[in-house]
């Protein structure tokens, strides 16, 4: 996979967005949304990456990105549009949260695999939505919808904070 | 003790999607095995009803996040069967060079990260990776080889869009396929030692009488296309599968189940290939097979960890072979025009034959469409497996017990999300 970071803005932080999802199970492509809601809001200024979610290749994808941000779906029984954020530095990432994957190594067992083998990146958040529908179809619940909006505000601001200046520039 | 028990195991991990499966014991003896499949399973062949033949290729590829391109390689050889379009022998080759690239990408995967925990007593590849972090990353890099011929052929890694209905939309120069040359000579020595690694494994002392079904062609190791063949005498023609096969509708599943006619159960997949096809694997593949003490003939299901290591080496040979051969077509497609009828398509994914059938109108919109994936066809055999496989460990721990029992599914490498989307895995004990 060609790496998804902008090698040319070497003088600033790498920062990866990587939305997870299926784009024909409703909801649960609530992260492939928010990316490409960023895309068109900023352009040029994050790297952005659509991806399904098996684990092996996310590992692959966030590859030397100093922040990554991964915005995913999920299944847990709260209230459909509510957003959870986990930095996955400091905590693990609930395996039961995540939305199940089609894929037998998700997102969370990329995150702890990654972890056993060194491979996470300097900065890593996962976004949890929660979805209401996820069976077959296109479009995105209301209150998913405004989470996304919702989520995407945070993604900018966590660039400007997380993805400024390192400490030793 | 009683005799009396019901084995439960709520949760089928490490298979591709999620499902039950559901053992009854009564007695101390297995009374009841179900797979249960809960998602409605024929939504993509509504979805394909009224949409241009030309589209087939893409839209199937997303049934399946791990086997894109065996369902782009039926979708166009099914359509190209009603247009009656001729394939460029280059073209052939490049799609089966393609293939090679899922084949070691979706193997890879199993073996280290699903299958190999099991033997090893982990409880997941995160477990193994602790402790045998050299192993994981030789996994992972095995399954990038392949991943990156995929994303040099395909157009992209996880959904290639580069196959089309008469070719490929674009086909790479000599030169391209020079970096991937040197990534899989490493990954032909990975192969060789995951080979060497897998047959040391302890295995379950457990083999079956299967009726094996694979593609078999005269020439190569049967991927892309060939004659429908089993170890007892079954050879049609791929256009003749439905008058072999049925799909029967399960109460307990939404996943439809396949059987032969007359006959019932029976086995697809690398184990099956293996059966059918081994003299026409390469020679390095046979020796390595050898070496790993698998026979001409394995009927142990717990050994397909084997089989798969055996058949990445064979794709890596493969793929530096068809590389070594190759000389860009002079058109990387031909212009199909649609007309009307029926056409057929099987090919191997690496979990067994994927069969597609399309109706097109004359205006080249898709009137019926039919899939049949390699699990939907293993089901039948795997709940067959779990009833003979438990009856003689009935009174194992239970702990131990649920953990076979999920190995033995995971000799499958079930992708739920093919014949379905999402499966949990139940076995209960009473």
């Amino acid at each position: 996979m060609s790496t998804p970071v902008d090698a040319d803005r070497l003088d600033r932080p790498r920062v990866l967005v990587i939305g997870v999802g299926n784009p024909y199970r409703r909801d649960d492509a609530a992260g492939r949304e928010a990316v490409r809601r960023l895309r068109d809001r900023a352009p040029h200024v994050i790297a952005t990456l659509e991806h399904d979610g098996e684990g092996t290749s996310l590992m692959e994808a966030w590859q030397g990105a100093d922040l990554v941000i991964v915005v995913d779906a999920v299944s847990s029984g709260v209230a459909p549009g509510t957003v959870r954020r986990f930095d996955v530095r400091s905590e693990p990432l609930p395996a039961a949260i995540l939305r199940d994957s089609t894929h037998a190594v998700g997102v969370p067992d990329a995150v702890e695999l990654a972890r056993a083998l060194g491979r996470l990146p300097p900065r890593l958040i996962v976004y949890g939505i929660e979805g209401r529908a996820f069976d077959a179809g296109e479009a995105l619940s209301p209150e998913v919808e405004r989470a996304v909006d919702e989520v995407i505000s945070r993604i900018l601001g966590d660039v400007q904070v997380e993805g400024g200046p390192p400490a030793d520039a | 003790m009683s005799r009396t028990r019901t084995i439960k195991v709520d949760y089928l991990a490490r298979v591709e999607g999620e499902g039950a499966m559901y053992v009854r014991v009564r007695g101390g003896r297995v009374t009841d095995v179900q797979l249960r499949i809960f998602e409605p399973p024929r939504f993509f062949e509504g979805f394909l009803r009224g949409r241009r033949f030309s589209e087939a290729p893409d839209i199937t590829a997303r049934i399946c996040g791990i086997c894109p391109v065996a369902y782009q390689m039926s979708a166009v050889q099914a359509m190209e069967d009603v247009c009656a379009v001729p394939v460029d022998p280059q073209v052939r080759a490049l799609r089966r060079l393609l293939y090679c690239g899922e084949w070691i990408e979706s193997h890879a995967l199993h073996i280290y990260l699903l299958h190999a925990p099991d033997f090893l007593g982990y409880e997941s590849a995160v477990h193994l990776a602790k402790d045998h972090p050299a192993i994981v990353e030789r996994g992972l890099r095995l399954k990038k080889a392949g991943n990156d011929l995929m994303t040099l052929l395909g157009g992209r890694a996880v959904h290639p869009i580069n196959v089309r209905v008469g070719g490929f939309y674009r086909v790479p120069t000599r030169r391209e396929l020079v970096p991937v040359t040197e990534q899989l000579k490493w990954a032909r020595d990975a192969a060789l030692e995951t080979a060497r690694w897998t047959g040391t494994l302890e295995f379950p002392h457990y083999e079956q009488d299967y009726e094996f079904v694979a593609l078999s062609h005269p020439d190569e190791y049967a991927i892309t296309e060939g004659r429908l063949v089993s170890n007892q005498g079954l050879d049609i023609a791929v256009r003749e599968y439905e008058e072999h096969f049925v799909e029967e509708h399960i109460p307990y599943s939404n996943a439809l189940h396949s059987s032969l006619k007359d006959r019932g159960a029976y086995l697809v997949g690398p184990l099956a290939r293996y059966n059918l096809n081994f003299d026409r694997l390469s020679p390095l593949a046979r020796e390595a097979a050898r070496a790993a003490g698998l026979g001409p003939t394995c009927r142990n299901p717990f050994q397909s960890i084997v089989v798969r290591s055996v058949e990445i080496l064979y794709a890596c040979d493969e793929a530096l072979r068809l590389i070594a051969q190759y000389v860009p077509p002079e058109r990387p497609s031909v212009e199909v025009v649609p007309r009307a009828g029926t056409g057929y398509g099987c090919t191997e994914a690496p979990r067994g034959i994927l069969y597609h059938r399309y109706t097109v109108d004359d205006a080249g919109f898709i009137t019926d469409a039919k899939i049949v994936p390699p699990t939907a066809q293993n089901q039948k055999a795997i709940e067959a497996d779990l009833r003979a496989f438990v009856d003689p460990r009935i009174d194992l721990p239970e702990e131990t017990l649920t953990w076979q029992c999920e190995q033995a599914i995971r000799n499958y490498d079930p992708c739920i999300s093919c014949a379905t989307h999402f499966l949990a895995l139940r076995v209960d004990r009473e």
